[in-house]
């Protein structure tokens, strides 16, 4: 909880920075876990329903916990037309998940996102923050079969520490 | 860094750094999302050990930028002044470059761009026709500044448009100036940017807030994004203008978590413009006071609609409103809001510095300036690319993306993003203004091309950009919502081979329901897709329905591998990657089980020789 109550640090009644709250807590929690949820509506002031509703409504949000690793499919349009469904449907039937879900094992979560703004590398997919460009469907397999071996490695993603505010 | 307490003070510094840039050598890196996808962090790492090591640091200057435009050819760079150009270039090419180029001013010919039209390598950056057909004017500038460094920005003249509007302009002259330019919204809408910023100023209500949209939501295009995390401060710099004009206290820009760069690169800016004094109270010593804050989407592509992004920045969810009252008389907390989006801030400033008349002499009747478009798809030279307004597709298609790839024939492109459509090949005489795609049933939108060629299918397109929109459609209205599930079944049976040729007319029949009837642009443009390839692509819809048979060899339902017998070689590279043990191996002859192919074409890719089929 020391963690959350650095985020909600002067945030406090203003109902307007709950999107951003909950970008925050995804980031640091990797998905939100309810508990933390009852406490970000008591501090923002804002109906726990509310925040359900808000949690629910973004992409960006997840209810459960994420596996170790992460892989984001890109299925933008000209990820589209080179081909990324006929591997999004490989890998989702090789892991036997459907998009936003994890393994059983708890080893991959398979997302799937809607335009990374890289089309120039498509079809691109997202492992654990690294970027692999012009993917097939064999490509994909391998690159899931030796993250399978290795631990997850530390997420180069960009992170924005600094907290934004609104209000 | 110190804050400046007067346009004086600002002049003078503006002069200092101008001066401190001249005629050093630089190696420009582009080092955008695509860049860094390409692993250009590793090629900078490697510069700076370079030219620590050789003891040039202070000779020669990297200067790692945004993205240039040319994704194609990443991770890639510039020399300047020489204006040598090396592109798709590895770290371990880096210690030849300092030794060979900057130190011996030796080109290194296998690093060079090489045309595949004249099939001749090119040594300069000016000469590459990708760059040589466009007119740069925004997104040229992400060449010159590192977006991490005001330095860089304010040295190539950056914020003297603010300077210039702030001592010389009043705020009914800049907006007269905007309207004279006929600059119009390049997030997709086209509405005639200084008639809105007119409508704000003269809302009542206060404070009066100014909003960047970069919540560039359509799939295929990543113009706003580049702009960015390529050129923060001209957007910064455009906002600080458009508030003046319009008497707006607060700004936010509202950019797509999806962009980490973007966040990182506007928050920097916002930062230092700050600590310089050019964001805050009483700017540069005069009256004029804003601030700007940055508000992190979360991944809703209903947000890039005006209402649903001004509840979004409330902390609600993000459904659009009935637009009977405009947001720039009630938007973000029901006041006076001015939205514009990246692309339309990034040309501010220079229409002020250059005056009206400049940016009106490019462009068509209706519709002026630049816009850039980004080029993906089945295209050669996949970029952004800026050029005049009015200009042909084919010109963009294949003078500057060099037409297909693989030497494929192209068949269509799509522009406009899931709200727009798809344009056959026989028109792409039209020229891209926003009147003419509109007529042609599509749209500029926000700029995305995404080139199609013979083996993409179109009612498969169709079903994607259905998709899209389900998932994307707040719900909040029955058209849309309801609209597009039937419409979806329809297209998906005809994919399966379940098509009828009367259900391909409640198909349009419902489309245009949804058009007619949905609250906001998502629902009333969502048909577009569907409507556009029904009219230009019928006979693709009728195979599908009449033969049974997707001739791009696409939707799964339809299409059977096989072996081609006379082109095997027995190499086993199909049985070996097959995953679903799908190839029988006889007698070293191949052949693929049917009930077990699931169609991932996996084989298709291992094969070398061209030998499994598609039908």
């Amino acid at each position: 909880m020391l963690k959350l109550n650095a985020l909600l640090r002067d945030r406090e009644g203003k109902s307007c920075e709950l999107i951003e709250v909950l970008q925050d807590v995804q980031s640091a929690y990797n998905y939100l876990p309810e508990q933390v949820l009852r406490a970000v509506s008591a501090k923002l002031e804002v109906p726990l329903i509310e925040v359900f509703r808000v949690a629910n409504f973004y992409k960006a949000f997840t209810l459960k916990p994420r596996g170790k690793h992460l892989l984001t499919v890109c299925m933008g349009t000209a990820c589209h037309v080179r081909g990324a469904p006929k591997f999004l449907d490989e890998v989702l039937s090789q892991l036997n998940v459907s998009p936003g879900e994890t393994t059983g094992d708890g080893e991959f979560t398979v997302e799937t996102v809607n335009c990374l703004g890289a089309c120039a590398l498509g079809p691109i997919v997202v492992l654990d923050g690294k970027y692999y460009d012009h993917m097939t469907t064999g490509k994909l397999r391998n690159l899931i079969q030796a993250a399978r071996k290795k631990s997850p490695k530390k997420r180069k993603k960009i992170k924005s520490n600094a907290q934004t505010t609104i209000c | 860094m110190l804050k400046l307490q007067s346009v004086r003070e600002f002049k003078a510094f503006q002069v200092k750094r101008a001066e401190k840039e001249e005629r050093l050598t630089t190696v420009i890196l582009s080092s955008g999302t695509c860049g860094q996808a390409g692993g250009s962090l590793n090629i900078a790492e490697a510069f700076k050990k370079e030219l620590k090591n050789r003891r040039l640091a202070k000779k020669i200057r990297l200067r790692i930028t945004g993205c240039h435009g040319f994704c194609e050819q990443e991770p890639l760079l510039v020399i300047e002044p020489e204006n040598i150009f090396y592109c798709r270039i590895k770290p371990k090419d880096v210690p030849e470059i300092v030794s060979g180029t900057l130190k011996q001013n030796k080109i290194i010919d296998r690093l060079l761009y090489s045309d595949p039209a004249s099939k001749k390598k090119v040594a300069y950056e000016r000469d590459i026709p990708f760059y040589k057909a466009q007119d740069r004017a925004v997104l040229g500038q992400n060449k010159l500044v590192d977006p991490c460094d005001i330095n860089d920005y304010i040295a190539i003249g950056g914020y003297s448009a603010l300077i210039k509007a702030l001592t010389s302009m009043q705020p009914e002259e800049v907006i007269e100036e905007i309207k004279k330019s006929g600059l119009r919204g390049r997030g997709g809408g086209g509405f005639p940017t200084g008639m809105k910023w007119e409508f704000c100023r003269r809302a009542e209500g206060r404070p009066k807030y100014v909003v960047c949209n970069a919540d560039e939501g359509d799939p295929g295009a990543y113009m706003d994004r580049s702009v960015l995390e390529g050129n923060p401060h001209a957007i910064i710099e455009g906002m600080l203008i458009g508030a003046y004009a319009i008497g707006a206290e607060h700004g936010y820009i509202y950019v797509r978590n999806e962009y980490p760069l973007a966040v990182e690169h506007s928050k920097i800016a916002i930062q230092q413009a700050e600590e310089l004094g050019l964001i805050g109270e009483n700017i540069l010593g005069t009256d004029f006071s804003f601030d700007i804050k940055i508000a992190r989407g979360g991944g809703a592509f209903i947000c890039g609609e005006s209402s649903a992004l001004m509840a979004s920045l409330a902390g609600l969810v993000g459904e659009p409103r009935p637009k009977d009252i405009h947001t720039t008389e009630r938007g973000f907390m029901d006041l006076p809001t001015n939205l514009n989006n990246v692309e339309t801030w990034a040309n501010v400033p220079a229409i002020i510095n250059n005056g009206a008349s400049w940016f009106a002499s490019k462009g068509t009747a209706a519709s002026k300036g630049t816009k850039i478009f980004a080029l993906t798809g089945k295209i050669r030279n996949t970029g952004l690319v800026e050029v005049p307004m009015g200009i042909t597709l084919r010109e963009i298609i294949y003078n500057i993306g060099g037409g297909g790839s693989n030497g494929k024939k192209i068949k269509a492109v799509q522009t406009g993003g899931p709200s727009g459509g798809c344009l056959p090949e026989r028109l792409f005489h039209l020229p891209v203004d926003f009147e003419a795609l509109t007529e042609a049933g599509s749209m500029v939108g926000s700029g995305g091309m995404v080139v199609m060629d013979e083996a993409t299918c179109m009612v498969d397109v169709a079903k994607y950009f259905l998709k899209f929109l389900i998932d994307e459609s707040c719900g909040k209205c029955v058209p849309c919502r309801i609209g597009l599930s039937r419409m979806l079944e329809i297209i998906n049976d005809i994919t399966e081979g379940k098509g009828t040729e009367e259900k391909l007319a409640l198909l349009e029949d419902t489309a245009q329901t949804v058009a007619l009837a949905s609250l906001c642009a998502l629902g009333k443009t969502a048909p577009n897709p569907v409507l556009s390839t029904i009219k230009y692509f019928r006979p693709e819809y009728e195979a599908h329905i009449e033969k049974k048979k997707c001739p791009a060899g696409v939707c799964r339902q339809l299409i059977h591998y096989s072996i081609d017998k006379t082109k095997c070689k027995s190499c086993g590279a199909c049985f070996r990657a097959c995953p679903h043990n799908a190839i029988l191996v006889k007698a070293k002859i191949y052949n693929i089980i049917d009930e077990n192919c699931q169609k991932c074409g996996i084989c298709k890719e291992a094969c070398k020789f061209q030998a499994v089929a598609v039908s």
